[in-house]
């Protein structure tokens, strides 16, 4: 493992049961989260983007802890999560902050803002006090004036200023990585210009490491060094930012930024470049699961899995580009 | 249009230069206790035959409200309407409850962002359409069923004879969009209204709902009234952009000219302020400030607080609005 890696992640995977009937039997299986590898390195800020149900959400919460995966391991600064000799929740938790997409119901509505950020801190340890003027420091950082806003309730607050409160309670820690789940999706376009430069301003000064979650494909190619692409509880797609969207390998991956609207309108997106709706995670297709909308799906494609294949900085899984595969396209294995 | 046989030669002539839809100061606010909301403040445009115009504007500039309105979707204890909109040669406006359901779907039709709660859960969504067919066209069970099932293949449902037969939580949500517009289109609307039909859907469903509208747009000739919070959907589908804030259109034109040329501060703050690769590295000229609160409007022009060239005479009195030419409005005493 090199020294720049912060969070090393290895075949993670979490599947969720669909219960029904009477007597709520297993019905089938969402699988979430499906034998994912990555790393975040020290500084970068990664960007993860899929549809709904790629397991983007999932994979964010697994990274915190806060769901249990059902197997595979996570490491942070090199040391295993939850294992003897390695690093434990709590700790982890301190070192890894998230910010969620829905700013009013991450915050306690009974809480003021000030006791929302100092609460953190005071539970590792740090005297009330001191915790409140911690507070009050980090909220001067993230754009709210203390004076004015230290004493509010969530509800006196608009969508902007909350979703900065969320920013500065992950903040209060002095974190060094923050997981950002669609943290700009639900605000207003003018609102999220405001939030994705103060996530900017403070991640070069506090030299914070960003696990980056959206759909919004423009906002991950402006604020992303690298890219992870999901689909299906899948990595299809993993490498630098300029690589992913200048030239992205995976059908997949060429296809989700083939639909971004174009904003010139004399360049229109003349062909939509998928048919149909990604299919649900519950029960996916065998072999790639992407096989059931792809144009260049052949036998191998269905039959077996293609796995992650580094080639320099830019892993892509798909047969086409894995030598021996049996694809038609594939180089002949030497 | 209703019946242009019966007409007298002259009138049709005179009508075919008239627009398809005209509304002239639309004023909706929403009375509550101890406060009024000022959701619309006087929005006045035409629309013509074939042409889209696509009203982009953040949340809470009124730009959805604008839409029930035209449509007289709005509850009448809650929301006081005035003003004059003008469909097909008739005043919307004056029009009783069983005239009102005649023009909803023969001339106007409307598609939401969520389809979910735009269709029945407890009937099938062929079932719907049927219905709709049978009352609006009087055709019969067998004839509308018929009907139903081009309507699907219309917008490309697959398997679509198996597919009628489904409820609406049977569908994947780009699906439920497709059927809600083939619902929306079964009696040829002239004028189709739609609220943000594409914001709820992933990528890659997205630009295949917007290329499907395109398609029946040029098709059926039909004028359409899209709403969108989002600038690149605006690009891909409209012929003219309406830029809405705290109520009000701020700025109108063709859709090279908005984007191109933004001459209010807000269009251009907003095109700004919104993210594309191109902008990477760069720090994004965000406006300052929050949205304007329907609620509690400032005097004068809305954006003035949030505006860096905003002077005095910003919040003494509303600008008026400036045309360039016959296409080109903005409401800014700098572009006067």
């Amino acid at each position: 493992m090199s020294a720049d890696v912060l969070l090393e992640v290895r075949n993670l995977r979490r599947y969720f049961p669909v219960l029904g009937g009477v007597f709520q039997r297993k019905l089938a299986t969402v699988q979430a989260v499906d034998d994912i590898s990555f790393s975040v390195r020290r500084g970068e800020t990664l960007g993860i983007v899929g549809e709904s149900g790629c397991g983007k959400s999932t994979t964010a919460r697994l990274l915190i802890q806060l769901l249990a995966a059902d197997s595979g391991t996570i490491a942070f600064a090199g040391k295993k999560v939850g294992t003897r000799g390695g690093i434990d929740v709590r700790d982890l938790r301190r070192q890894v902050q998230m910010v969620f997409q829905d700013s009013y119901s991450s915050l306690n509505p009974r809480c003021t803002i000030e006791d929302t950020i100092a609460y953190g801190p005071s539970v590792h340890g740090i005297p009330w006090a001191s915790a409140r003027q911690r507070a009050r420091e980090i909220l001067t950082k993230v754009g709210l004036d203390p004076a004015l806003f230290a004493a509010r309730y969530p509800h006196e607050l608009s969508g902007g200023q909350r979703q900065r409160v969320n920013i500065a309670r992950a903040l209060a820690l002095q974190p060094q990585l923050i997981i950002l789940d669609e943290p700009v999706s639900a605000l207003d376009k003018s609102v999220a210009a405001q939030v994705l430069n103060l996530l900017i301003d403070i991640k070069r000064d506090l030299a914070l490491t960003y696990v980056f979650i959206s759909h919004d494909l423009n906002v991950v190619q402006y604020i992303s060094d690298r890219v992870l692409v999901m689909y299906l509880g899948k990595v299809v797609e993993l490498g630098p930012v300029e690589s992913i969207y200048g030239s992205p390998r995976h059908p997949y991956s060429r296809a989700l930024l083939g639909s971004m609207p174009s904003m010139d309108p004399d360049r229109r997106r003349a062909q939509a470049t998928l048919a149909g709706d990604p299919p649900s995670p519950i029960n996916p297709p065998a072999g790639c699961r992407f096989h059931t909308r792809c144009a260049h799906a052949e036998a191998c494609c269905v039959a077996v899995e293609p796995p992650l294949l580094a080639d320099g900085d830019h892993h892509v899984a798909c047969h086409m580009l894995a030598p021996g595969s049996g694809h038609s396209t594939a180089l002949v294995a030497a | 249009m209703a019946e242009p046989g019966a007409m007298p030669p002259l009138l049709a002539v005179s009508r075919k230069a008239a627009p398809l839809l005209r509304c002239e100061g639309l004023v909706v606010h929403f009375v509550g206790q101890g406060n009024t909301v000022h959701a619309v403040n006087g929005v006045s445009f035409t629309l013509d035959s074939g042409e889209v115009l696509c009203i982009l504007g953040e949340s809470g500039s009124g730009k959805s409200v604008t839409l029930r309105a035209l449509m007289r979707l709005l509850p009448d204890h809650a929301a006081k309407v005035s003003g004059e909109i003008v469909l097909a040669g008739r005043d919307v406006m004056a029009l009783d409850r069983r005239a009102l359901g005649e023009l909803r779907g023969a001339e106007a039709a409307m598609i939401f962002q969520e389809p979910m709660t735009a269709f029945d859960p407890v009937f099938t969504v062929g079932r719907q359409i049927i219905e709709t067919l049978k009352r609006h066209d009087r055709l019969s069970e067998r004839r509308a069923r018929q009907r139903a099932l081009e309507l699907f293949e219309m917008v490309q449902i697959p398997s679509p004879e198996r597919r009628l037969d489904n409820y609406p939580h049977e569908m994947s949500g780009g699906m439920r969009q497709r059927a809600m517009i083939a619902l929306a289109l079964a009696c040829k609307p002239a004028l189709l209204l739609a609220d943000e039909p594409t914001t709820a859907l992933d990528a890659t469903v997205q630009i295949q709902v917007i290329e499907l509208l395109r398609r029946l747009q040029r098709e059926f000739n039909m004028a359409m009234l899209f709403v969108t919070h989002d600038v690149g959907v605006a690009v891909e589908i409209s012929d003219r952009i309406a830029v809405m804030y705290a109520g009000r259109f701020v700025e109108t034109g063709p859709v090279r000219a908005i984007i191109r040329e933004p001459q209010h501060p807000y269009t251009q703050g907003l095109l700004a302020s919104t993210v594309d690769g191109a902008k990477r590295g760069h720090r994004l000229e965000a406006i300052p400030g929050s949205p304007a609160n329907p609620a509690a409007l400032p005097p004068g022009c809305a954006f003035a607080p949030r505006c860096r060239h905003a002077e005095p005479a910003c919040t003494s009195a509303l600008p008026p609005e400036v045309w360039h030419d016959d296409r080109r409005m903005v409401r800014c005493i700098k572009a006067a």
